[in-house]
């Protein structure tokens, strides 16, 4: 099915099941502990090996020597792997990092070597008995360092231009009436999903099957294929249940590549799970940044400059970290400017990580809204929907598919109490507790892409959709249930949604908030097409054929669904694809956070008391899975305002807090209630079901939003994420 | 992680024999320590022997109106305790401010004391580090330092000692009760219980091989108003930044010990002389001899401040 005119009035329309808060359709089986993970899969195959990465102890250099006779000879070792007997490796076509070091190593705890044994115990003690000699060599670990002398990145398949510019940027920038410049600093950032990767390889033959965690199923056979050199069609991955991916399992790194080499070498099934210190500096994360924003204002608060210049850092070939994106989109503005450069870092490999280059780049971009509305002495909300704009910035003749931003703006303040927000800083106090309320934008991209699906009905009625879609926590098995329940006029109990497996239809996957949208256009044309065959069968064919309450209806004749599928299933696969409206439209989703926080005046303690975000992203699926992607957000932004930060010990090269003792995100007591209205929007020029994505939507602004709080709270400006006590304590009052 | 010939005792005397007289021997508690060390390989006993079969897990009242804590207490039953909490409230605050719940269950009050100080590079064999590698230098100093020590530390070594536990049984005067392969006991008072790194950060306190904890025992009652205010950067499940545990009398008079900032738990009993002119000139004399890296010397007005918050929380109480 092609979708290249908006929507028209279809059975999703009739809200019977897709809009209801529909409690998880696999949450009993994920509370329960009777869901099975990449490592849990125990009875198949019996009789597993289990693996052992051996990271590497240097940053940068060669391995000059390695010596894996004393591990081999350990109790239980089946095999010991390293570049010298893994055979040639290729790149996979997403990340750009080698998922086995050597001669070379590209970076600290690349891999160096695998030991498999017949016991975990066995594999993690005989991985101490490997033995390498490095040669070191200097490597480049400081973003800031080459902050003057790192050029603007070529332009890569992610991340838009990175150069663009509109009218006059510089003249009408010096030319403002008020200005603001400054420097904006994000740290990288780890994922720390709570499943660490893993992956259990199996080879039949020369067929490759894995369970794993992974996103995207088929960029995941993709980039496993052609890493080992064997034919895509020979892979099998299967990854039912996600523990959290956050874009940090896109597509295949070390572990599947390392499962599989591993189970090559022992002719056994391999399970292996990286093991969490690890994890930091072998997996790729989302990078620093150093941001610089020019805004140029009228006196009446009218944009009329807007510049952003970004740095980032990778590995050499690595992408960059396109926090410019939103810039772009967000503010009116004649005169514009962007610019993204990027530094060869010898640190992991930076990229993806939930709403890539927006998130960091709003961090930046809203402070500076806020700063900007201090000079101008303008209420920072006033100030947003002062510079509102319904048409693309960059080309006006490009209108915005939907556009609900001021009414978040409105909605938010009404509801958040804004109007009580004393503009002037540091003076609210609670006790010992200062108090701040601060407001940022939300802006992330809508994209949407092709999709596919498989549906069959039985004769009981039930109808099983099968894609390649996964769930890493955010509710698709859910919303593909309930889109295939309306479809053909059934309830949520007959729909058996199947996920997570690279031989099921192609979808996008779990990435760039584009899957709920995607996947659900996909389950719609093949329940388009079953709408059909069922009609066929039953030998209806008139238009006004209704399918509801598990029949099919037409004047007043009446079958019930299943007996289409009386003499076997029906089964019928289709895809959604789509005409050229994502050109025609500029689409995006938009939303307003809203954050009240305390700053202990004694020791500078920073809690936040409430949060509300407004979001206007197209039809809402479900309001409860949605909900729970917002405050995942929500609650992200706070450790990105507040904690998170992998420290890059710049002379020895690597990220040194690499655990979950040292990195540091946000546990309950940081989280309070978190509150979120969906703004009733429907997005016609997206798919049939006018929905949008927002996964990542739910996280940018959050931080910015409460960066702003403390400055309100405290009146004290921190430019450099996170916002820790260190930063502001020295300009607090004094209190003894 | 090595492997390792495992037994279990049922005396004090012969698990402290049995741990004098085996090469690489170590004693196991709860395990939510040694554990962690032992998979990284930072520990590398050969043998361990369990503990957790004495019966240490009592907490009784002694000859003086004290109260004396076994070695096997867990610190969730020590923190929960009514008399602990009625008489060493800042025992309880100090234990349920450290950790989580499932790790307070399993954690015992030896284990606590005893539980190796933190620092990052500590964790990663492959870094040098004076304390896990002796002589191989220090990649915190000149590094990431922003968490460790301000005080007490040396050119060789800067962590801190993470227990909040210890913090608040300094700021008691708590006494570690000990015993040798020889069944010989001793007391030893908590301010002599750390040793400083000097020249030798590998070394954290003042056992000798074999010595077995059998117990903690508290001084009588000492009234006032017991606090203890843990900062950190996230609400709970971090280790101090600053803490700060406080016995204030009305009469402005009280203990303070410190922990986050020194390789034990930080208290000059002189500096306690200027509590009642406040928490500058106390903090002051307590941290002169502070020599913070650039990245830690915000904790030095982060104790004066923390300070100045518990001093104003007594007031109000
Ligand atoms: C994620 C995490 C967060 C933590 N956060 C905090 C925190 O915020 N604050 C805090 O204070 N602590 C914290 N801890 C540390 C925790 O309190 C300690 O791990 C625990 O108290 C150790 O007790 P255990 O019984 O498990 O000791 P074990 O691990 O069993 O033993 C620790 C050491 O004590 C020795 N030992 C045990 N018993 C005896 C004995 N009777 N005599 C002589 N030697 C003995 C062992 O040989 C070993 O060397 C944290 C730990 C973790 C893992
Ligand atoms: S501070 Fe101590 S523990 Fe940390 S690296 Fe230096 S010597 Fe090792």
């Amino acid at each position: 099915m092609k979708f290249d005119t908006p929507a028209t009035p279809n059975p999703i329309d009739r809200l019977r099941v897709v809009g209801k808060p529909h409690d998880r359709v696999e949450g009993r089986l994920k509370t329960t502990g009777a869901a099975t993970y990449a490592y849990e899969h125990h009875s198949v195959p019996s009789d597993p090996a289990y693996g052992y990465v051996v990271g590497a102890a240097i940053p940068k250099g060669r391995i000059k020597s390695i010596d894996i006779a004393r591990a081999k000879a350990a109790q239980g070792v089946i095999a010991v792997i390293s570049h010298e007997n893994a055979g040639p490796l290729a790149k996979g076509e997403f990340y750009t990092q080698r998922f086995l070091a050597g001669p070379e190593v590209d970076h600290y705890h690349q891999v160096a070597a695998l030991v498999v044994a017949e016991t975990f115990e066995q594999a993690r003690s005989a991985a101490s008995l490997v033995r390498i000699d490095y040669l070191k060599s200097d490597g480049s670990f400081d973003l800031e360092a080459q902050k003057r002398t790192a050029p603007v990145a070529k332009q890569g398949p992610y991340g838009g231009p990175t150069e663009t510019a509109v009218g006059d940027f510089a003249g009408a920038f010096a030319a403002s009436a008020v200005k603001l410049d400054e420097t904006y600093t994000t740290p990288d950032q780890a994922h720390a999903m709570m499943e660490p990767h893993a992956t259990m390889a199996i080879w039949e033959g020369d067929k490759l099957t894995c369970w794993t965690s992974i996103q995207q199923m088929n960029w995941g056979t993709r980039d496993l294929a052609k890493t080992l050199g064997i034919p895509k069609e020979n892979v099998r991955l299967i990854s039912p249940y996600i523990g959290g991916g956050f874009g940090g399992k896109g597509t295949a790194q070390s572990d599947l590549v390392m499962a599989a080499l591993g189970a090559r070498a022992a002719r056994r099934p391999v399970k292996l799970a990286l093991q969490r210190p690890l994890m930091f500096n072998n997996l790729i994360h989302r990078p620093a940044t150093i941001q610089r924003i020019q805004i140029g204002a009228n006196l009446d608060g009218k944009i009329i400059a807007i510049g952003h210049e970004s740095l980032s850092g990778n590995l050499r070939g690595g992408r960059t970290e396109p926090t410019t994106l939103s810039t772009r989109a967000l503010y009116a503005g004649a005169n514009r400017m962007t610019r993204v450069r990027l530094a060869v870092l010898d640190l992991a490999e930076g990229n993806a990580m939930r709403a890539p280059g927006e998130a960091p780049g709003m961090m930046a971009l809203e402070i500076a809204m806020d700063e900007m509305a201090e000079k101008l002495e303008m209420d920072p909300v006033r100030l947003r929907i002062l510079n509102d704009t319904q048409v693309d910035p960059e080309k006006p003749e490009r209108p915005f598919s939907s556009r609900r931003f001021v009414e978040c703006l409105e909605t938010g303040a009404g509801q958040f109490g804004w109007s009580n927000r004393n503009a002037t800083p540091g003076k609210v106090r609670d006790g010992r507790w200062f108090v701040g309320m601060g407001m940022a934008a939300a802006i992330r991209g809508a994209p949407i892409s092709k999709s596919g699906a498989r549906v069959r009905l039985d004769s009981g009625g039930v109808v099983t959709v099968e894609t390649d879609m996964t769930d890493i926590g955010t509710g698709s098995y859910t919303i593909v249930a309930q889109t295939a329940a309306e479809m053909m006029g059934v309830s949520i109990d007959k729909v058996v949604a199947k996920l997570g497996d690279s031989t099921f239809p192609e979808t996008p996957g779990s990435g760039g908030q584009q899957g709920a949208p995607s996947v659900t256009a996909g389950v719609y044309a093949a329940c388009a097409k079953l709408r059909e065959a069922v009609a066929q069968k039953l030998g209806f064919n008139s238009v006004d054929l209704v399918f509801a309450d598990g029949e099919v209806r037409s004047g007043n004749r009446a079958v019930p669904l299943g007996a289409a599928a009386q003499s076997g299933d029906i089964i019928v696969e289709d895809f959604m694809e789509y005409g050229d409206l994502a050109k025609r439209f500029a689409q995006q989703t938009f939303g307003a956070h809203f954050a009240e926080v305390a700053v202990d005046s004694f020791t500078g303690e920073i809690r936040v008391r409430r949060m509300l975000a407004v979001c206007a992203a197209g039809r809402i699926l479900n309001p409860k899975t949605a909900r729970s992607q917002v405050i995942g957000g929500m609650t992200m932004g706070i450790g990105a305002a507040l904690m998170e930060e992998m420290v890059v010990d710049t002379r020895f090269g690597f990220f040194v807090n690499h655990d979950l003792a040292g990195y540091e995100v946000p546990v309950h007591a940081d989280v309070p209630h978190l509150d979120v209205i969906f703004i009733d929007e429907l997005d016609p020029t997206m798919s049939p079901l006018q929905a949008k994505g927002l996964g990542e939507l739910g996280l940018t602004g959050v931080a910015a939003a409460v960066a702003n709080a403390i400055y309100n709270a405290t009146g004290v400006r921190v430019r450099e994420y996170p916002v820790t006590l260190d930063k502001f304590l020295a300009a607090l009052p004094d209190v003894t | 992680m090595r492997s390792f010939t495992f037994e279990r005792v049922t005396s004090a005397q012969e698990a402290a024999a049995k741990a004098q007289a085996t090469p690489g021997a170590k004693f196991i508690a709860g395990g939510t320590n040694l554990l962690d060390l032992m998979k990284l390989e930072i520990e590398t006993p050969q043998h361990l022997i369990d503990v957790n079969g004495l019966k240490f897990d009592k907490i009784e009242k002694t000859e003086d109106g004290g109260l004396r804590i076994g070695a096997l207490v867990r610190n969730t039953a020590l923190a929960a305790d009514m008399r602990v909490r009625r008489d060493y409230g800042v025992l309880s605050r100090a234990l349920l401010a450290g950790a989580s719940g499932q790790l307070r269950n399993k954690a015992t009050t030896a284990g606590n004391l005893l539980q190796r100080t933190r620092c990052p590079y500590f964790y990663d064999t492959n870094q040098p580090c004076n304390k896990r590698n002796p002589g191989s230098g220090c990649a915190a100093i000149a590094g990431y330092s922003r968490q460790l020590g301000v005080i007490g530390v040396s050119e060789a070594c800067i962590a801190t000692n993470p227990s909040d536990m210890a913090v608040a049984m300094r700021a008691l005067d708590a006494e570690v009760e000990i015993i040798d392969a020889s069944g010989r006991t001793r007391k030893i008072p908590i301010a002599d219980f750390y040793r400083l790194p000097g020249d030798t950060p590998d070394v954290e306190t003042a056992l000798s091989s074999g010595e077995l904890i059998t117990a903690v025992t508290l001084p009588p009652p000492l009234g006032g108003t017991h606090l203890y205010k843990k900062v950190r950067d996230r609400a709970s499940y971090a280790f101090a930044l600053v803490s700060v545990a406080a016995v204030m009398q009305r009469d402005g008079t009280g203990r303070v010990a410190v922990g986050g900032v020194a390789p034990k738990p930080w208290r000059i009993e002189k500096a306690e002389a200027e509590l009642r002119v406040g928490a500058k000139p106390f903090s002051a004399r307590l941290l002169a001899d502070a020599k913070p890296t650039k990245e830690n010397a915000f904790k030095v007005p982060l104790v004066e401040r923390t300070v100045a918050a518990v001093m104003h929380e007594a007031r109000q109480k």
